[in-house]
């Protein structure tokens, strides 16, 4: 009898979700979501950003609650109202972003994760075990701040496995890491999974899911749609899937080969101190970009492309001959004075970067085209003019939006983006530099802004693309060049180089590619 | 210039710059949790005259510091309820807070200006000061003792105890925090208790220890000095500590220089001494790169809303 119903017991999924409903003001983020994940499976849940995954993995975790809807745990009812008591049924959760404190040590910081405080030796002893077992490098002393994304990473997965969850969640896991430490990453856990522990991953990235997961739940706008097997389901399925309707590709048209010759930004022996405590020194940059080339700049985040960015566009000036624009030095021009020779940025940072979220678009339209556009007469804004050039913007990228008059911060992070990008392009610029276009947009939305970088190019300009996504790189790039602590290399033409050099050199001395094996 | 005369002036400088020292460590558990609270000098005000009316009227000054610590910490409450549980700005609510505790203090103590208490307290016998190092050591009022064990309780408390390292990280990154399931506003509650209690105390220091009478306006801006010490500090107990006693030297070198009949500066170019050596030496301190740990808590100031 007993040993009935222990079988019955193991055969219960290791969590169930029952109609489970949540809205916040405005929007539903889930509506009637059912699925489960079974004991040691490695279960992916997929969908575009807001979609809903973060909402679902929050009330799984006890951070929100649901308005609707029953979780089971083992096939027992179970109410999460905490992350206390999610962790105390042995849930463990790594954020996407890292909820670690840079002043603090990588010790620190998971002392702070533990419910009933360790002593520290104990503590470090138990983590250099676990450390040791799934072989992760890492040491436990260090400032967080001096971590790289993957070690911090491991930090969050230490933490979580310290508790010997048997359901770990991992949300959108690989969005900061470079090809090998996800190499690296996969192993561990699968290494987690074979040891009976069930993981919920979180992602966007098909390729992933399809190399790593056993089953998939895919999302679009709060609901379920479907759920499948992602290893027998193709790449372009799930994304289609994912967003409701077919997927566009991008087009790169050739640029005329006439136009080619001209250099039309040139950087040479750009050395720069770091902007903040937590920020890169760059140290000797020197690229040229020519007239119609698309000139790729990967890298992980934090190793000087905001820098970069900024002496590019001017907020940062430099010695006046470091930076050219069309042969004129430009280093210690400003970023309206660079805009007036014809080089336009658009920084990473959609809201409160490049747009000012509480100003309307045609107002933020006026901040970067004044000059460019003649928006401004006598010290007057011409504001038909403006409203004209909004609209046609809004219009020509397919911005999603009420209109010239709403505020940019009510806009999702793709409509503003398209609409930033729009407004750079109208002004013809001659070069343009723009920081990580697609990150954290939709897929649909992506596709449009690769295509209109791709277009930019065909027509002339010369622009500088940094980008953490490898295959946007590669897939839009002309030349690819790899920046790792404040350094540049160039790697050659994109047609020539393999993912896993430029990934090697994305790491530098902060990966560990010695670490990794082939499978 | 004689031993005693020095030993004189350094028993001055210390029980001059205590109630500065123990506003002060208020103020820095406070901030270290990420809370902005600039009505440290109201606070101070409300202590002083709370002390001084408890022990005016009761008699024993101990019952007067003990209402003063009482009397900061309800003050401090008014406070936390509007900026934690309200969400309020804390830098409109902290200069609200200053200029109320300046009314209402000013209110209260109508009565009390002109008397005075005996508020003499001491803990080692009279015999030990007889010898000039003896009351080099123990001739000092107990608030004096009490502010350096506190120093060294907040430095540990800070840097070694989990409840200090909760609280660190409540200001480092409240989001972080909420999401690990640490509870971000009781945790800023009680730095803020913490710190109107400390401030009501220093407050009290002065009404009771170092004037000792009640008059308008009595802390005369070192609520101030306390806040900006604990910037220039870096946020360090030890460094808020020199920090403290270095405006405390040069106040009374000040005095003694205008006592001296010192004609060659200004009395008022003399009167704003204390305040540009202090701010200079920290200033100076505080521009050498230091440590992460040097550095602002990353939240001070930031309103908390936790997601419902």
């Amino acid at each position: 009898m007993a040993g009935q119903k222990q079988k019955k017991k193991d055969a219960a999924p290791r969590i169930a979700l029952k109609g489970i409903c949540r809205s916040f003001p405005g929007i539903v983020a889930n509506d009637d979501v059912t699925m489960s994940v079974a004991p040691g499976e490695i279960h992916a849940l997929v969908g575009e950003n807001g979609a809903g995954k973060s909402t679902l993995v929050k009330m799984l975790y006890g951070v929100l609650k649901p308005d609707a809807g029953q979780i089971y745990w083992d096939g027992e009812p179970v109410t999460i109202d905490s992350p206390k008591t999610a962790r105390y049924l042995g849930i463990g959760m790594v954020f996407q972003h890292f909820s670690l404190f840079e002043a603090m040590t990588v010790l620190e910081n998971i002392a702070l994760g533990l419910d009933e405080p360790v002593p520290r030796r104990r503590l470090e002893s138990r983590i250099r075990d676990i450390l040791h077992t799934y072989n992760l490098p890492l040491d436990p002393r260090r400032a967080v701040h001096t971590l790289s994304a993957g070690e911090r990473q491991r930090i969050e997965i230490v933490r979580a496995l310290l508790l010997r969850p048997k359901l770990l969640i991992m949300d959108e896991p690989t969005s900061v890491l470079t090809p090998q430490e996800i190499e690296h990453l996969f192993k561990t856990l699968r290494r987690i999974s074979e040891e009976g522990c069930s993981i919920l991953y979180i992602s966007h990235k098909l390729e992933e899911v399809k190399r790593l997961c056993d089953s998939a739940t895919i999302l679009r706008a709060g609901r379920k749609v479907a759920k499948c097997n992602p290893g027998k389901t193709s790449a372009r399925k799930l994304a289609e899937m994912m967003i409701g309707s077919e997927l566009k590709d991008v087009a790169r048209q050739a640029t005329a080969p006439s136009r080619k010759r001209e250099v039309r930004l040139s950087v040479e022996g750009l050395s720069l101190a770091p902007s903040s405590l937590f920020g890169t020194p760059l140290a000797e940059i020197a690229f040229s970009v020519q007239a119609g080339e698309i000139f790729g700049i990967a890298g992980i985040a934090g190793n000087g492309q905001n820098e970069l960015f900024a002496a590019l566009s001017g907020e940062r000036p430099c010695a006046p001959g470091v930076i050219r624009i069309g042969g004129i030095s430009a280093g210690d021009k400003s970023p309206s004075s660079r805009r007036a020779l014809g080089l336009c940025a658009l920084p990473e940072e959609r809201n409160g970067h490049a747009a000012v979220p509480s100003f309307t678009l045609w107002e933020n339209l006026v901040l970067t085209g004044r000059r460019t556009l003649a928006l401004t007469s006598a010290g007057l804004i011409r504001r038909r003019r403006a409203r004209r050039f909004s609209g046609e913007v809004i219009s020509r990228f397919d911005v999603r939006t009420t209109g010239v008059d709403a505020e940019a911060s009510s806009l999702s992070g793709g409509n503003l983006q398209k609409f930033v990008l729009g407004r750079e392009i109208a002004q013809n610029p001659r070069i343009l530099v723009v920081a990580q276009p697609t990150w954290g947009v939709d897929a649909g939305a992506a596709v449009t802004v690769r295509q209109a970088i791709a277009d930019l190019a065909a027509a002339g300009t010369a622009i500088v693309l940094i980008s953490q996504d490898l295959d946007e790189l590669l897939l839009l790039a002309d030349t690819v060049a790899v920046i790792n602590q404040g350094r540049l290399t160039e790697m050659g033409p994109a047609a020539t180089v393999s993912v896993e050099r430029i990934g090697m050199l994305m790491g530098g001395i902060h990966g560990e590619p010695a670490v990794v094996t082939p499978a | 210039m004689s031993a005693d005369i020095l030993i004189a002036i350094f028993v001055t400088v210390i029980t001059a710059s205590t109630p500065v020292l123990i506003a002060g460590l208020g103020a820095l558990v406070v901030e270290k949790s990420g809370v902005l609270n600039l009505g440290v000098e109201g606070m101070m005000l409300i202590g002083a005259v709370t002390g001084f009316a408890m022990a005016a009227t009761t008699g024993s000054p101990t019952l007067g510091f003990i209402a003063a610590i009482v009397a900061g910490a309800a003050a401090s409450m008014v406070f936390a309820v509007l900026t934690l549980t309200l969400a309020a700005n804390q830098v409109a609510t902290g200069l609200a807070l200053t200029i109320f505790g300046t009314g209402l203090s000013a209110l209260a103590g109508k009565g009390f200006v002109g008397r005075t208490v005996d508020a003499s307290i001491r803990i080692f016998p009279d015999v030990l000061a007889l010898h000039p190092l003896g009351r080099l050591i123990f001739s000092h009022h107990p608030m004096v003792y009490l502010s350096l064990v506190l120093t060294v309780g907040v430095a540990w408390f800070l840097s070694r105890s989990r409840a200090g390292l909760i609280l660190r990280a409540v200001g480092e990154s409240a989001d972080a925090a909420h999401s690990i399931g640490y509870n971000v506003i009781a945790i800023r509650y009680l730095a803020v208790a913490f710190g109107g209690a400390m401030a009501g105390l220093g407050g009290a220091c002065f009404s009771l220890m170092l004037t000792p009478m009640w008059s308008e306006k009595l802390t005369a801006g070192r609520g101030w000095i306390a806040l900006a010490l604990v910037v220039f500090a870096s946020w360090r107990p030890g460094r808020l500590l020199a920090g403290a006693y270095l405006f405390g030297l040069v106040m009374t070198l000040e005095l003694h220089a205008k006592a001296a009949g010192f004609g060659l500066i200004a009395p008022e170019v003399l009167a704003m001494m204390p305040y540009l050596a202090t701010i200079l030496v920290l200033t100076i301190i505080s521009m050498r790169p230091g440590s992460a740990y040097s550095a602002a808590p990353a939240c001070l100031g930031k309103p908390f809303r936790p997601p419902v």
